[in-house]
């Protein structure tokens, strides 16, 4: 229903006034966004194989360094948009993020053979991007008119996503010509991007101050904004959406046995994502100011379940991986901005920066709860049951979501 | 505040001086490829001439070559030859050759003046590798990398070259399961570790599933594996057949460690070893009596131990520096 909903004629009929082009802060943004995620992904490709072959780790130790990831950032992407929001210089803030994760590559080449040395550089790297991510949301929806948020945060996460595709095969590339075992200089030139997407983020975003003197920003505020019109809801809304993705790691494993797809293949799953993901996030994001940011969203989770339906379903082979490949790169494009841009609706301008950090840390908390639900059900009733138990979730989840989001609009109307 | 035109240009500016370092960098740190021939080794395994001494083949900082299997003070032999993870028998030079960024592992099997007369191109990172004693069957596990059971997590392939048919299995998944008495496949199957018996069709291994680790007993020629009983990882057949040592889950939770211990086959009774520090290996047998194995130190460096296969006394240094042993006669 949703893919017919993608692929009517009118999408590309939008009228005049959405044909606006997309604020040049924005793209600026979506540069710097493209530009970082080149250099992050490049590290991320080859982390894994730095520490298992180069240091001679164990893939055990490798997934305790995993999760060191999500726990150092939660906290951090409060604090980054606190205290965006109390000074309002997110500019300023996102940029000590992006420098962060910069000087970040540099720790993992001074690191050497410490593990201590490279869980710290790892935890800045994350700690560099959780303090950036609110800010930098917040900024977008500054720099752009309410009923167009959708395509702002659509053509950022395209640019983003981009950055996302490119990094892998740029880190092979750095390999092949430096030599296959020559990871410093992969991360050397990973930490020469990042410092040019520091550059870009210096020259050509602008920060966007209120010209009226906003309330004023304090912890109570902060802590208030909770209570804030439609806050809880889009938190809520947030913190389910985190639950029902079980994880990439899952979904492409479970490809990759009912694909029957060698094992060296893997790396192309997550890149095919990132393809449909940079393909649709933009056109989402119109429809989604179209038709609706709720709406959207919803079919996104429609792609979600049958995401986890096709995992045990009967098709297999390469028709089962291409489809999911789409459906899943459909539920990010069809969710991730246009949560941001339902969140820019919502929250109030001098809280924008904390409330997008405190919904973000919502969905990552949720998501890391899910992660472990689905191991854990994995383990004990196996795939099977475990998918469909995610597919049942999901299926909640739109309903609920459906009463949330009417709920959150009603308490937007003027 | 600058014109457009003037932050282009900086940014411009910006991005050759990043480029120049990226340059620099590169060429100040690449080194030259490595020869891509196999160098000349004088012999992997120790001369033939008849003399009783018994001596390990091993890898010593990843390079294969060969020490003392009773003087931890003897002089060592070192080839040119890197290996992730090797195994002797029966002149059989069997090695897991080290992945870097782009070439997977394969495994060579060498004769013994280190020509590689068969390969076969893996997926993942080298774990286990077993020669039968015969020489003929040779058996890995490789750790798949992108894999990730959450908090446990890790998965596993493991295979056999028949070296006589040059008949390969890529995975012991693909061979009829029989759990705990019921047929059973799952998707979450992990092999590792297998030892064969004497006839080199019958063999052992470790079956994980369902957050246990079953000791199977597997036929070659049928495809099948049975559970034997639980918690039992990595088991190596002694010479008589009659047991095998093997590393045991501290309280079946890996994340307490391993316990090195032997079993009686005929009983399923097992014995704890009078190693008590956690040992991450698949053993060998040194004789019907002893058993060897390598221990990780702190600072990452392995060493080879002994100790005595009935319980009793005390773990004793075989070869300093080293891992992957297996006894070259």
């Amino acid at each position: 229903m949703y893919l017919s909903t993608v692929s009517r004629p009118e999408v590309t009929e939008v009228p005049d006034r959405l044909k606006r082009r997309v604020s040049g802060n924005v793209i600026a943004l979506g540069a710097v966004s493209l530009i970082t995620d080149i250099s992050s992904e490049m590290v991320t490709a080859v982390l894994p194989l730095y520490l298992v072959v180069g240091l001679g780790m164990s893939p055990l130790a490798y997934g305790a360094i995993d999760g060191l990831y999500t726990g150092a950032t939660a906290l951090l992407r409060l604090v980054g948009g606190y205290v965006a929001d109390r000074t309002r210089r997110h500019k300023t803030v996102a940029g000590v993020g992006y420098g962060l994760a910069a000087l970040a590559k540099l720790g993992l080449i001074a690191a050497g053979n410490s593990l201590a040395g490279i869980g710290a550089a790892i935890t800045a790297d994350r700690a560099g991007k959780g303090l950036r991510t609110g800010p930098r949301d917040a900024l977008i929806t500054l720099s752009t008119p309410e009923d167009q948020l959708g395509r702002a945060f659509g053509v950022h996460r395209s640019m983003d996503a981009l950055g996302a595709f490119i990094g892998p095969l740029a880190a092979v590339g750095v390999l092949m010509w430096a030599g296959s075992q020559e990871f410093d200089a992969v991360f050397f030139i990973s930490f020469l991007v990042a410092a040019f997407g520091v550059v870009v983020l210096v020259l050509f975003v602008r920060d966007h101050r209120e010209k009226a003197k906003p309330k004023a920003v304090d912890i109570r505020a902060a802590l208030g904004l909770v209570r804030h019109k439609g806050v809880g809801a889009l938190l809520l809304a947030a913190s389910l959406l985190g639950l029902v993705v079980v994880g990439d790691g899952f979904v492409y494993l479970l490809l990759q046995k009912r694909g029957d797809l060698s094992m060296g293949w893997f790396p192309l799953l997550a890149v095919g994502t990132s393809l449909v993901y940079l393909l649709l996030a933009t056109p989402l994001g119109v429809l989604a100011d179209k038709i609706g940011r709720a709406k959207v969203m919803l079919g996104g989770y429609s792609a979600l379940a049958l995401v986890y339906l096709a995992l045990i379903g009967p098709i297999d082979g390469i028709a089962l991986i291409v489809l999911v490949l789409v459906l899943y790169g459909f539920f990010y494009a069809a969710t991730d901005g246009v949560l941001m841009a339902l969140a820019g609706r919502v929250l109030p301008k001098e809280l924008r920066a904390t409330g997008m950090a405190l919904v973000q840390t919502g969905q990552a908390l949720a998501y890391l709860g899910s992660s472990v639900l689905f191991g854990l059900s994995w383990q004990l009733w196996g795939p099977t049951a475990a998918c469909a138990a995610a597919g049942g979730a999901v299926a909640v989840t739109i309903v609920v979501t459906a009463l949330i989001f009417a709920r959150v609009n009603r308490s937007v109307q003027p | 505040m600058m014109t457009v035109k003037t932050r282009i240009l900086v940014a411009l500016a910006a991005a050759a001086l990043l480029v120049g370092a990226a340059v620099f960098y590169v060429a100040r740190t690449s080194t030259p490829p490595a020869a891509a021939q196999l160098p000349r080794m004088a012999s992997v395994a120790p001369p033939d001439d008849g003399v009783d001494r018994r001596s390990l083949q091993v890898l010593t900082n990843g390079v294969l070559g060969w020490a003392s299997a009773t003087d931890p003070h003897a002089p060592r032999g070192l080839s040119t030859v890197r290996c992730d993870r090797a195994y002797y028998a029966a002149r059989t030079v069997a090695c897991l050759r080290p992945v870097d960024a782009l070439v997977g592992t394969k495994l060579s099997l060498l004769d013994i003046k280190d020509n590689e007369i068969k390969s076969v191109p893996l997926t993942g990172f080298p774990n286990r590798l077993k020669v039968s004693a015969s020489g003929r069957m040779v058996s890995w596990t490789v750790f798949l990398d992108g894999h990730s059971y959450a908090t446990t997590g890790f998965s596993t392939q493991t295979g056999i070259l028949d070296t006589k048919t040059d008949a390969v299995v890529h995975s012991l998944e693909e061979f009829s399961a029989t759990v705990e008495g019921k047929p059973h496949q799952a998707v979450d199957f992990n092999y590792w570790g297998v030892t064969f018996t004497a006839d080199d069709n019958r063999f052992y291994a470790t079956l994980g599933t369902g957050g246990k680790r079953y000791l199977v007993e597997g036929d070659l020629s049928a495809r099948t594996v049975r559970t034997l009983t639980a918690n039992v990882e990595c088991p190596s057949l002694s010479p008589d057949g009659k047991r095998i040592a093997y590393k045991s889950a501290i309280d079946a939770d890996p994340k307490k460690g391993w316990r090195l211990s032997v079993m009686d086959l005929s009983t399923l009774s097992s014995t704890p070893l009078g190693e008590t520090r956690s040992v991450d290996d698949q053993a060998i047998w040194l004789d019907d009596a002893t058993v060897a194995y390598a221990l990780q130190r702190d600072d990452g460096v392995n060493d080879v131990w002994s100790i005595s296969a009935d319980g009793s006394g005390q773990p004793k240094l075989v070869v300093e520096g080293a891992n992957s042993p297996s006894l070259t006669h």
